[in-house]
């Protein structure tokens, strides 16, 4: 069993980053299992497609602007997940769309993919998180555990 | 009456770029280049300590990461006039090498070719015709009936099963597509065989950069790599050679799979030599120091002023002062304050936004407009490659010429080195300088490890701030062109500083004089058959390899790109 935490985001763009920021107290706090891949994707793009291959399952942690109240959390699987990445999808693009498109050809996308998110308050300029998104980092990181955990791929609290 | 075309975004982050033409009797009358974003990392910047600058500088853009974090480093140590170990040098010029030499391959198959190639055309295709074709271009080892029948199937499976992907958004049998189903059969084959590929530059950047795609080992005085060739921890002689392996991979990939498909693809497209040539002042810098002041370099740069190559006027140093004198910025159509009425030199320069709304004689971008010696300069491949033509580099003559050549037998006619001013010939210059860079990534390796067999295995000097203040300029050539850090620190700390990218230059809003950018002078007279699917414009400004440097990866569930027509 091969899986991905891939928290996404720009840090200097104050709540941008979240996905960033839970994935970095996710490695702070916790010891994974192995088959479990931790990894600060930022903004990047192909420079994935190697870590994103083949996997059984990718749990990505991202801002996701889906209209709600700032700090609300979403969760997007099984067929929100296709709709969602297609939406943003264009030809000429770099991004993780793209990566996860590219797999798609190559006959090497995930088995399972699930997106965990936060509504964000502010994208201003600043390296720090709003206070009400960050009072939700704890949550997302232990939705984090929690999935992996249903997978039979539990992290150990360090 | 004349037909404005909107095209925002024009690149998928969303908010980054947006292009507006007037288009009047087929062709693009005017043209305005619109960075939509605010970026003022600088501002994050100012109190910090300069050696925590480059690693927050490399997230200014998922792209260009290692880049700026490069360009960083090299702006405080030129502050302090701080050398760099030779082995630091030979490992940051591996790192930007793997960099470019992914960044280049990733934009033409898998960011730009499908602006060119029609992938659903590749399924008329003959496969045992486009085998032939393909083998009397190159000896690539995956070019044969096999390998093409086996692309056709699986796209024939992805496009059938009503999936397409990736390809969703392509113009499909856009009256502009004219490759025959061959050749966009045979672009398929290398799209895939090219995302392979990619991947081994990558690798390197990772085993050297500690870490992608945020290297961690680089540092103001050099790099964080131990060297010691008997530990498993450090950088061993077996990482050595795995690098080495996969330089030899990506360097039989350019020079017989891309350089080549770029001449086939600019043969049938030749009249996109006539399209695009814009700016014609170009800039560039060298880069690949080879010793450790930063006074000699692998690679040369300098200054090409109105396409005339034989008025090149080389950059020599990093404390060149013909570079350092001639940078300005002028902020008369962008969204910022205004208050001196004239261009800013880069250590004086100012980031107050002061947003109006889009307007077209007025104010109309985020992005500021960069000048040299008071003329917007395009930067970029095409500028690199041009400028180390001019200063006489053989290796890209050697390459230059080849690639032209292939054009010429294929389009049956003699094309020169004056057709690279164009929207194709931007493409046609990445490769050229993509295969430079794969050679140089061979040299470095061979310097690096000639190094460390004699014995010297330092990698860092350790910076000293000065009492008081000191300014420093770092640049580098980057995949899209001259990337320059402007520093100012006062007592150890950063009291200005200001980016100066590659984007800038290219995708800049008109000059304090009203003279366009390189983006807007190259989108005036291109054809437009079909203002409902603007394909020429992305054409154009996609060969300049766009990415606006700030990268907001915010996932939108709410909204998608457009393009939006009205008649003015």
């Amino acid at each position: 069993m091969r899986a991905v935490v891939l928290g996404v985001g720009n840090i200097i763009l104050a709540d941008e980053g979240v996905g960033v920021r839970v994935v970095e107290a996710l490695e702070r706090d916790y010891a994974m299992p192995p088959g479990v891949n931790v990894i600060d994707a930022g903004t990047s793009g192909m420079e994935m497609l190697e870590d994103m291959s083949d996997l059984d399952f990718l749990l990505v942690v991202d801002a996701i602007a889906a209209g709600k109240a700032p700090g609300e959390l979403v969760q997007l699987r099984g067929d929100e997940v296709p709709v969602f990445f297609r939406r943003n999808l264009s030809p000429h693009g770099i991004g993780l769309s793209d990566v996860l498109a590219s797999l798609e050809f190559l006959g090497a996308e995930p088995k399972e993919t699930v997106i965990l998110g936060v509504q964000p308050t502010s994208l201003d300029l600043s390296t720090e998180l709003t206070p009400t998104i960050a009072a939700r980092v704890p949550e997302l990181v232990a939705q984090v555990v929690d999935e992996l955990t249903q997978r039979g791929l539990a992290p150990t609290r360090k | 009456m004349s037909t404005r075309i909107t095209v925002d975004p024009i690149t998928r982050i969303e908010g980054h770029l947006r292009i507006d033409v007037d288009v009047d009797g087929g062709k693009v009358k005017k043209a305005w280049s619109s960075g939509q974003m605010w970026r003022g990392v600088e501002l994050i910047l100012q109190g910090r300590d300069p050696r925590d600058a480059w690693s927050i500088t490399q997230r200014i853009c998922g792209v260009c990461t290692t880049v700026h974090a490069i360009a960083s480093v090299r702006a405080v140590e030129n502050a302090l006039q701080l050398e760099v170990p030779l082995n630091a040098q030979y490992i940051r010029n591996l790192i930007m090498l793997a960099h470019a030499v992914h960044d280049h391959i990733v934009h033409f198959y898998h960011l730009s070719a499908l602006d060119w190639v029609d992938v659903t055309s590749a399924l008329k295709a003959d496969p045992d015709k486009t085998a032939s074709l393909a083998e009397s271009l190159s000896s690539w080892k995956l070019n044969g009936k096999h390998e093409m029948r086996a692309v056709k199937e699986r796209l024939a499976g992805f496009v059938g099963g009503g999936q397409l992907g990736i390809f969703t958004n392509g113009y499909w049998g856009h009256p502009a597509m004219k490759l025959p189903p061959e050749v966009n059969l045979l672009a398929v084959a290398h799209y895939l065989q090219a995302l392979e590929v990619q991947r081994k530059a990558n690798k390197i950047v990772s085993i050297l950069g500690a870490k992608t795609p945020h290297i961690q080992n680089l540092a103001v005085g050099g790099v964080a790599n131990p060297i010691a060739t008997d530990s498993q921890s450090v950088l061993t002689v077996e990482r050595l050679l795995a690098i080495k392996g996969w330089i030899d991979e990506l360097a039989d990939f350019v020079k017989n799979v891309y350089l080549i498909d770029v001449a086939a693809v600019g043969a049938f497209y030749a009249d996109w030599t006539k399209y695009g040539a814009g700016v014609t002042n170009y800039l560039s810098v060298p880069d690949l120091p080879l010793d450790t002041k930063g006074t000699q370099f692998a690679l040369p740069g300098g200054y090409i002023d109105a396409g005339d190559v034989s008025k090149f006027k080389p950059i020599t140093s990093f404390n060149d002062d013909f570079w350092g004198k001639g940078v300005e910025e002028s902020v008369k159509h962008s969204w910022y304050e205004d208050g001196n009425k004239k261009p800013l030199h880069p250590y004086k320069g100012e980031t107050k936004p002061n947003y109006t709304d889009f307007q077209d004689a007025g104010k109309y971008s985020w992005l500021k407009s960069p000048t040299f010696y008071g003329k917007p300069a395009q930067v970029g491949p095409l500028a690199h490659v041009l400028c180390m033509f001019a200063a006489g580099h053989e290796p890209t003559r050697k390459y230059a010429t080849a690639a032209l050549d292939t054009v010429s037998a294929l389009a049956k006619t003699k094309v020169g080195i004056d057709a690279l001013h164009s929207t194709i010939g931007r493409h046609a210059a990445r490769a050229v300088r993509c295969a430079v860079m794969v050679d140089q990534l061979n040299d470095q390796w061979g310097l690096l490890i000639n190094n460390i067999a004699k014995g010297d295995v330092k990698t860092f000097n350790q910076p000293v701030f000065p009492k008081g203040e000191s300014m420093g300029v770092g640049f580098h050539e980057a995949p899209r062109g001259v990337l320059s850090h402007w520093v100012v620190i006062d007592n150890g700390k950063i009291k200005n500083y200001q980016c100066v990218v590659p984007s800038t230059w290219n995708a800049c809003p008109k000059n304090d004089k009203d003279e366009m950018g390189p983006y807007e002078a190259s989108l005036v007279g291109n054809p437009i058959a079909d203002p409902e699917r603007p394909l020429e414009v992305l054409r154009t400004v996609h060969s300049f390899d766009p990415c606006i440097a700030c990268a907001v990866h915010l996932t939108d569930t709410e909204n998608a790109s457009s393009v939006s027509i009205k008649v003015v």
